[in-house]
């Protein structure tokens, strides 16, 4: 592999890509204040030592372009070159967020299409583009569900109730709100307990968040009769949209009862996944929370394209970013939808509940045990690595490890904690039948591997540039800055 | 199977109460939840003269998997907490009944304490669990 020296090692005083740097200019515009004292530590390499670098860099990169990339609850799903060529044109790219309305008709035009659409694939009254991100539309969404409740003079609502196998950013989501987060159990099937339900709503309740299909990877059947338990009490419902791959234009969260839910347009609408982004949540309300809506959103005023902002919104929750969310990212989500068409979006379920199913009845064949047997896979499902801990001393962390050699990126591990040792495992519509086979005898090498020389699975991977990884000192003494005098 | 030593309750959230000399109790995880939760590589400590009442949370560890809640086995204020932890929370690992412990509540009422799993539940009610999947 190549020497993995930090661009920082590589610099030497003075050198530069003449070409590429900038003419300098004054900056006897800028008060003194903000100047700073000293250059920036910058490294000093040529162009093609700088190419090389994040070239090299980029080739360790585990990209769903290069391999099977399982993750449960992420949907890493193949993005579409068609949707980047679009948002790549020109006329999108290079729109600066100032220009005026009137030369961004057409941007302004795809955005609204995009709202109507995800308005009607929710089920949902209204959406609002402009969380940059799924925890970022989590957070609006709570914080319309508080602009709800303190409208109608409700003032002591301040529990927000949660499953206890709930995504972490759930809670997390509720605690940054100023609410108290309750944790609810799931049964033994999977399902959430119902008379413990019961049991914690009241006037105390200001809403419920749920993913459905659920973190267990399997389909609330109880949903329409919790929408009614929480609805009784004067609580709200939330759908976190995470898991939407499994039901898109099959079932609608509104026709479930949710008030209001964010989606990962990066999951489900196929938009660049990993490395932090750039993403998009935009969130769906029914009618009682339009007033509430982040701003801005797209409107139509006199045959035009409009931003519509506080003064039409004025209950509003106010803006989420400088100015709508991320742009491009939502050209693509557009782009894929109407790649798509109604039909389309009908498939992206069939296929990826279809391939679950097929790869958890393969799994199970193989001698790999599913956590819910005796439910059926959603888009995703989780098999439970226990018996091959305790039999062959490995974890599921091992397997995870060893599944690299092979060039498949691990399952989600270990989440939800509730089940031991576990496997979540989500192939996506966009695999072949010949893919999940791969896998499955990738996993049934690997146990076989267990049996014999467990330390192909303890000491992996073995063939990826990095080996294993001290994840404990990763996270005890984390240290990420370069300094010039550290070695 | 899980080492569950006899002095100490248990919740069924997994954390051990011990009763002190000095009436107090002594709370940390057993060996069954940190094992579960692999390495242990941060604790967040409770705030020493908080009140919190039996089962709500009171702290956080978290190990390489996970994020999880210690919640109070019974009610009163915080007395003390691990500070050792801090630097080294991998005690919770290596001797989660000793060293290992989280924090002290001074309980208002120690009756509480009878509500609590014994060892033998205890054990009994982790195989549970483990065979629930």
């Amino acid at each position: 592999m190549k020497s993995e020296a930090t661009i920082f090692e590589r610099s030497r005083t003075n050198r530069a890509a003449g070409a590429q740097v900038p003419e300098a200019g004054s900056l006897a515009d800028i008060p003194s204040r903000f100047l700073r004292e000293s250059a920036p530590l910058l490294p000093e390499v040529s162009e093609l030592q700088a190419i090389r670098h994040y070239t090299n860099l980029s080739h360790q990169n585990f990209a769903i372009d290069r391999n099977f990339y399982p993750l449960g609850s992420c949907t890493m799903k193949y993005n579409p070159r068609g949707t980047h060529r679009a948002a790549s044109q020109p006329g999108f790219l290079n729109r600066h967020p100032l220009t005026p309305v009137g030369v961004s008709q057409g941007t302004l035009e795809c955005l609204f299409e995009l709202q109507e659409i995800l308005t009607i694939v929710t089920g949902m009254d209204a959406v609002s583009l402009a969380p940059m991100a799924g925890a970022q539309g989590e957070l609006a969404g709570l914080l319309m569900i508080r602009a709800y409740h303190q409208s109608r003079g409700d003032e002591d609502r301040d529990e927000i109730i949660v499953p206890t196998a709930a995504h972490g950013t759930n809670p997390a989501t509720a605690t940054m709100c100023g609410y108290k987060a309750t944790e609810i159990r799931v049964g033994a099937d999977g399902d959430v307990d119902l008379d413990h339900l019961r049991q914690l709503v009241g006037p105390k309740t200001a809403g419920i968040m749920l993913t459905n299909p659920s973190t267990c990877a399997v389909f609330e059947r109880q949903i329409v009769e919790m929408s009614q338990i929480v609805h009784d009490a004067g609580g709200l419902l939330y759908y976190d949209g995470a898991n939407l791959n499994a039901i898109l234009g099959k079932v609608c969260p509104g026709d479930m009862g949710f008030d209001v839910l964010h989606l990962n347009l990066h999951k489900t609408f196929a938009t660049p996944h990993g490395g932090g982004g750039p993403g998009a949540g935009p969130v769906a309300v029914n009618g009682r929370l339009v007033p509430f809506l982040p701003i801005p959103i797209v409107g139509q005023r006199n045959g035009q394209f409009e931003w519509f902002g506080e003064e039409e919104i004025p209950k509003t929750i106010g803006t989420l970013s400088a100015f709508m969310g991320n742009v491009g990212i939502l050209i693509r989500a557009l782009a894929y939808s109407m790649m798509l068409g109604r039909n389309g979006m009908n498939r992206v379920a069939d296929f990826a509940t279809l391939n679950a199913n097929y790869l958890a009845m393969e799994l199970e064949r193989a001698g790999f045990k599913l956590a819910y047997p005796t439910r059926k896979a959603t888009h995703e499902f989780l098999i439970t690595l226990d018996e091959e801990a305790k039999q062959f001393g490995v974890r599921a962390m091992d397997f995870a490890k060893r599944l690299l050699d092979f060039d498949i990126h691990a399952p989600t591990t270990y989440f939800p904690l509730l089940v031991p040792e576990c496997f979540l495992i989500e192939p996506t519509e966009t695999e072949t039948k010949e893919q999940l086979d791969e896998f499955v005898k990738a996993m049934m090498q690997i146990r076989a591997e267990a049996e014999t020389d467990p330390r192909m699975l303890t000491e992996a991977p073995h063939h990826q540039f990095k080996k294993r990884l001290d994840e404990v000192k990763a996270a005890r003494e984390l240290d990420l800055v370069w300094k010039p005098d550290s070695d | 199977m899980t080492n569950a030593p006899s002095d100490v309750k248990y919740t069924n959230t997994h954390e051990w109460a011990r009763i002190d000399e000095d009436q107090r109790v002594v709370v940390g995880i057993s060996d069954y939840a940190q094992n579960a939760l692999g390495d242990v590589v941060y604790v967040e400590l409770p705030e020493i003269g908080i009140e919190v009442s039996a089962s709500q949370e009171a702290g956080v560890v978290e190990s390489v998997k996970a994020a999880s809640d210690i919640y109070a086995p019974v009610s009163g204020s915080i007395v003390a907490a691990n500070e050792e932890l801090e630097n080294a929370p991998e005690l919770l690992n290596t001797d989660p009944y000793g060293d290992g412990w989280i924090f002290v509540i001074q309980p208002h009422d120690t009756g509480e304490l009878n509500a609590l799993l014994d060892a033998e539940s205890y054990v009994e009610f982790c195989e549970s669990e483990d065979e629930g999947h």
